[in-house]
């Protein structure tokens, strides 16, 4: 299994989303008829992407809206979210952190991601593919993509692919031959060069490259040289780097209102898989998210997951929700779901590709796992852990604690009953004798404890074991001040 | 040789990764010499219920099965005390050697969120010990109870009434306590893989193991 070798200084990846403005509108959901967004800002709306049953059906990108109506009448139309594009095409930028740390964005359509020093840590050039492709299906998206040594050469061959398969050029010899049926529209020419260009007869990239140079730089500009010489990789086309914001907070548009638990799971599951790809690129897990479930007309119903340790684990994640849903009910529909990482923290990475080992939770995650499950379902306060305090006040001399940090823990001498009643008992007596199911002897004691008067809650008592008729043996004491007065405060279970 | 270890391990279903899988069919020694003479496999059956029945509270019925527990705490497993009567008190357990960072306590509102939560405890792969008090538990909720500890393989307890006796028991073991002069009458009403009945004293109530 030897990788190939690649002898290109750099490798890009280029993700092409041909159903972008669709799928950002629709991926929070299914939508089984016929669908296109249209966008209505010209005086005449015009299709701007079909859904594939609306595709077959013969409505085509660029179509004007009444003549794809005419096709179908059944038609459902969206109205075309630029603003949520943009947001999408960012989350997703973030999600494809994990994969690389140079991700561009190309806007409106798609991804660039420079990919060559990833491969190894992939574990090969397939595997890191393989990974891409099926996180972005996951995730609700149809790609095309290409690998090319140059960013410009790996776009224009996505956007030319037309099948699943991932066209790869690793090698810069072959660029030109590749490169040469790519259409003068794909090049992105300006205006004047482009009229001139196709007043010369010229219709693809090989066309130009055939022409000399010199010729060709006099007639339409060194703009046009630049640019094949980038696209060939023989000069240099430095990207910037989408850098995302420190914090994640993503809406997903639901295309039709939601009520049941497995509608709203399948959404939230695309929103946490974008957070897991996020929490993975910055080697970070997070300890406290919200979900929002939107009503519509300002009416939300919030969900806060709060996690003992943190994590990014998909299933998880899930896990805690689907629990908390089944536990919510809901006032109304919900037409999006909004996730908010409130609290992130760093993580130490497990290897990429860790997924594959799943089974194996180490067996810290596993304790905590237990933790958040109770915590879930019984509240926050049900579930706790107990640490002893250096005081000598026996209801003080212990506490519930966070479970999160061991405490150090003191140690008595003296016996200690495994039952510690919740408020000291007070004692019945008859005839001189302690009664709790018969009359109690003593069988140790007494234990003078006198502590605490500097904070008003002081005690003065005499600590005695008893033992009563059945065996049962009691942890009983006498206030100094009313020696008369016994009560009873713990049990030696 | 090694083609046949890699099929046991296959067909097993016993994970080689898991810690936990030297767990399996485990007896953990109770610290009672005498009682651990008359249990099959020399202790606690791991992977099981043990019914413990009590008249009362405070007669040496958690210093039975203490030792055990702490064993289990230093292991890194966690002790779950589920909606106990009084309050576990840490200055004691830690005199017993627990490890109070593996004790959680855990308050359900009702008797199915506790049911609930020992459940999942049980079967979480995390839990040496799974503690619940309940004055009744039909069979099949201690059936339930059972098929966890298995899953989970660990050690479910429970303490019942002394009238829960006169029910069937799905559990590995039963025990019946009485506080006695000497010590602890431990009676075992029903041990699995063992037809021996009877019962045994063990040391007197303060004695530590």
């Amino acid at each position: 299994m030897s990788a190939p070798a690649i002898a290109a200084r750099q490798l890009w990846l280029g993700v092409y989303l041909p159903h972008f403005p669709l799928e950002t509108l629709s991926r929070g959901g299914a939508l089984p008829g016929p669908v296109v967004v249209v966008d209505d800002r010209r005086s005449r709306a015009h299709v701007v992407t079909a859904s594939e049953a609306a595709r077959i059906e013969g409505v085509q990108a660029g179509m004007a809206l009444s003549s794809a109506l005419t096709l179908i009448p059944s038609l459902q139309v969206l109205k075309r979210d630029e603003i949520g594009e943009g947001a999408a095409l960012d989350g997703l930028a973030a999600w494809a952190g994990q994969f690389t740390s140079l991700v561009s964005l190309m806007v409106g359509q798609g991804l660039l991601l420079e990919v060559k020093g990833s491969v190894r840590l992939f574990r090969g050039i397939d595997s890191l593919l393989e990974q891409v492709r099926n996180g972005l299906q996951a995730l609700g998206y149809t790609a095309r993509m290409a690998i090319a040594p140059s960013p410009l050469g790996a776009w224009w061959l996505a956007q030319l692919n037309t099948q699943p398969r991932i066209v790869m050029i690793l090698d810069r010899a072959a660029l030109a031959k590749q490169l040469d049926p790519v259409p003068l529209e794909l090049m992105a020419l300006p205006k004047t060069a482009a009229a001139m260009a196709q007043g010369m007869g010229l219709k693809c990239f090989g066309d130009c490259c055939r022409l000399p140079r010199q010729g060709l730089a006099r007639r339409l500009g060194t703009e046009l040289v630049r640019l094949l010489d980038r696209a060939l990789d023989r000069y240099p086309d430095p990207r910037i780097p989408y850098s995302p914001p420190p914090v994640f907070e993503r809406c997903l548009p639901l295309p039709a209102l939601v009520w049941d638990m497995e509608g709203l799971v399948f959404a939230a599951r695309r929103l946490l898989l974008e957070l897991v790809g996020f929490l993975q690129a910055r080697a970070a897990g997070v300890l406290c998210l919200d979900i929002t479930l939107m009503h519509g007309n300002a009416k939300y119903t919030g969900i806060a997951l709060e996690l003992s340790v943190a994590t990014r684990d998909l299933h998880h994640l899930l896990d805690l929700l689907r629990m908390r849903l089944e536990r919510v009910r809901l006032p109304g529909a919900v037409d999006a779901v909004r996730c908010t990482a409130r609290h992130i923290v760093p993580l130490d990475a497990p290897p990429p590709g860790a997924a594959l080992f799943r089974a194996i939770e180490t067996p810290k995650e596993r304790d905590y796992l237990l933790v958040e499950r109770l915590r879930v379902r019984l509240g926050a306060g049900a579930v706790q852990g107990l640490c002893t305090v250096a005081d000598h006040r026996p209801e003080r001399a212990w506490r519930y604690a966070a479970l999160e940090k061991p405490k150090p823990s003191f140690v008595s001498p003296l016996p200690r009953p495994l039952w510690l009643l919740e408020q000291p008992r007070m004692l019945k007596q008859m005839n001189e004798r302690l009664q709790i199911g018969g009359a109690l002897e003593l069988t140790a004691g007494p234990e003078r404890i006198e502590s605490g008067w500097w904070d008003g809650e002081g005690v003065a008592r005499d600590y005695f074991v008893a033992r009563n008729p059945d065996g049962t043996r009691l942890w009983i004491f006498r206030e100094r001040d009313h020696p008369q007065r016994w009560f009873l405060h713990g049990l030696f279970a | 040789m090694k083609q046949s270890i890699e099929a046991l391990l296959r067909h097993s279903g016993v994970s080689p990764w898991a810690a936990n899988a030297r767990l399996a069919d485990r007896h953990l020694p109770t610290g009672f010499p005498a009682l651990d003479e008359k249990l099959p496999g020399g202790g606690w059956p791991m992977g099981a219920v043990t019914e413990i029945l009590t008249g009362s509270q405070g007669i040496g019925e958690l210093q039975l099965i203490i030792w055990a527990l702490a064993q289990l705490s230093r292991e890194g497993r966690w002790l779950v005390w589920v909606a106990p009567p009084h309050i576990p008190y840490a200055p004691a357990l830690t005199g017993y050697g627990v490890d109070l960072s593996r004790v959680l306590v855990v308050q359900g509102r009702t008797d199915a969120e506790q049911r609930w939560a020992a459940e999942q405890a049980l079967r979480s792969n995390a839990c040496g010990a799974v503690l619940q008090w309940s004055s009744s538990m039909n069979t099949r909720a201690l059936r339930r109870l059972q098929l966890a500890a298995e899953h989970g393989r660990a050690w479910a307890v429970v303490f019942l009434s002394p009238r829960a006796a006169h029910h069937a028991s799905p559990a590995g073991l039963r025990l019946h306590l009485a506080p006695t002069r000497e010590g602890l009458e431990v009676k075992v009403l029903k041990c699995q893989g063992q037809a021996w009945r009877g019962a045994v004293l063990i040391g007197g109530g303060d004695a530590r193991p």
